[in-house]
């Protein structure tokens, strides 16, 4: 299983969960795995055409999956996804 | 009656009430601080802000401090606005002039969105400040808790230049040395606060922070006798001060301090070793902004994942900006090129903001009566290690202490 850490502004949709455990293969089905078990994480971490949000950084075990294959990334069991929101920083 | 009367996103128009965040709940998008702007209407005035004190602070009618709060201070803002005659002679541009703003307590910009948050989080009852920081930011924010007595957390890459550590580490604060780059420092940070009772300058308290950076806009106008420019050139890390920037000008019309409605074109300036906001601008797509690796000498600015790089391209692409970017030795070069035509020495920072000014001028971007600020946001010897390793300096020799060693070496 991997897990989700969902940042306090989407713990409404989370039902009040820190940590929400997927079974998946690559993000996009761990996303959606997460949305079929508490609906309303699609759209807020997906825009119209299926991207990643604009504000929305997703970390696969720390590394910004942008930098990487994106919403295509492998995800295995014992990993971790960080929600975080994008807005912050000015060096 | 408080003049500032919530926070608001800017992506979806959600209102929030006044307290630490900032982000949306709906959408993540950036909260924005709120003014009542009737009210301050009727206060505003050119004369109010020419008897202010010579600080930042001479425009504390707009910035998101009450009237009520002891602000923390130590007379940042005001800097010098010089007209950079030789500079511009050398790049054909006949009224061009520099913010100094490397001139503030601690050398840099930052003083300005610190003295602002600082102010904020004490009148809020927060007990201890922190930050997310590649160098300039934990200067200031470490200085002003020091003068603030609070207590203080900063978090900065482990690789920081020394001039920059030193500079942090003499005011004492609690300085978290994070094993990464500043984009890895800004997401434990992002973390962080929902797990500590922290005001984290640039992150949660962001809001009031960002306000700040307007001063330096309002100072521009008021020294060129309440006149826009025609062009400002803005450095980019984040792209939080540029956006404020914007809303700066949108201010002084609003409430009337400047006449006529044409807007300065915005430009912005990267490093082409962290150039993220400028890949996007030139791309098909230029409201994404893809992030990036930083790998360049202009540390202070290399954030590889700017929260504001979108903002950044509309900004400049609805006023007539550019964003443009410059290779590590043209920032060298336009450091030393500052230093020898204009008697300022500025970060590396400051070298990319000259040397996009310098790369555009040369282009033939203007025709040389047009009036051009760029802002110079630090001091060189926050990044004095650069010079010391790049193509020395060739009128530097070596003599024994006679005339005949004189005589023989130096041509005079």
């Amino acid at each position: 299983m991997a897990q989700f850490r969902i940042p306090g502004p989407l713990r409404r949709l989370s039902e009040g969960e820190v940590t929400v455990d997927v079974e998946a293969e690559d993000l996009a089905s761990a996303i959606d795995a997460l949305d079929a078990r508490y609906p309303g994480f699609r759209d807020r971490l997906l825009d119209e055409k299926g991207d990643l949000r604009q504000f929305v950084n997703v970390y696969l075990n720390d590394e910004d999956v942008r930098l990487g294959s994106g919403l295509q990334a492998r995800v295995g069991a014992k990993d971790e996804i960080s929600i975080v929101p994008a807005v912050a920083g000015g060096s | 009656m408080p003049k500032v009367v919530g926070l608001r996103c800017r992506e979806c128009g959600t209102e929030y009430p006044l307290q630490a965040t900032h982000v949306c709940e709906m959408c993540f998008g950036p909260l924005d601080a709120v003014y009542d702007l009737d009210a301050l209407k009727k206060t505003v005035s050119r004369k109010r802000i020419e008897d202010g004190p010579k600080s930042m602070w001479r425009y504390r009618d707009l910035l998101p401090i009450e009237d009520s709060v002891n602000v923390v201070t130590l007379g940042e803002g005001f800097t010098p606005l010089v007209k950079a005659d030789r500079l511009g002679a050398e790049l054909g541009l006949r009224n061009l002039y520099l913010k100094n703003d490397s001139m503030n307590p601690t050398n840099s910009f930052k003083d300005r969105v610190v003295s602002v948050a600082i102010s904020w989080a004490r009148a809020h009852g927060f007990e201890t400040i922190a930050c997310a920081s590649t160098g300039n930011l934990a200067n200031a924010v470490a200085t002003y808790a020091a003068r603030a007595g609070l207590e203080c957390f900063v978090f900065i890459p482990v690789d920081l230049e020394p001039a920059k550590v030193a500079s942090i580490s003499v005011f004492d604060p609690n300085v978290v040395a994070v094993r990464g780059n500043y984009d890895d420092v800004n997401r434990l940070c992002s973390q962080l606060i929902e797990s500590t009772p922290w005001a984290f300058c640039n992150i949660n308290i962001r809001p009031f922070y960002a306000e700040g950076s307007k001063t330096l806009t309002f100072e521009t106008v008021e020294q060129l006798g309440w006149k826009l420019p025609d062009e400002i050139i803005i450095p980019i890390a984040s792209g939080c001060q540029f956006v404020r920037h914007r809303q700066a000008v949108r201010e002084l019309i609003e409430f009337g301090l400047v006449r006529g409605d044409r807007v300065p074109a915005f430009t912005g300036a990267q490093a082409l070793g962290c150039a993220p906001v400028y890949n996007a601008f030139h791309s098909d797509t230029p409201d994404r902004v893809l992030p990036v690796k930083p790998d360049t000498i202009a540390r202070s600015i290399a954030i590889g994942n700017p929260s504001d790089g979108v903002y950044v391209n509309r900004i400049a692409r609805d006023t007539g900006g550019v964003v443009e970017a410059v290779t590590e030795d043209e920032i060298v070069d336009a450091m030393r090129l500052l230093a020898r035509t204009e008697g300022i020495f500025t970060e590396t920072a400051g070298g990319v903001t000259i040397g996009v000014l310098a790369r555009l001028a040369r282009a033939g971007r203007w025709n040389g009566d047009e009036v051009v600020v760029a802002y110079v946001t630090g001091h060189g010897l926050k990044t004095a290690e650069v010079l010391a390793t790049a193509n020395g300096h060739a009128r530097r020799v070596e003599i024994e202490p006679t005339m005949k060693s004189f005589r023989e070496q130096v041509n005079f």
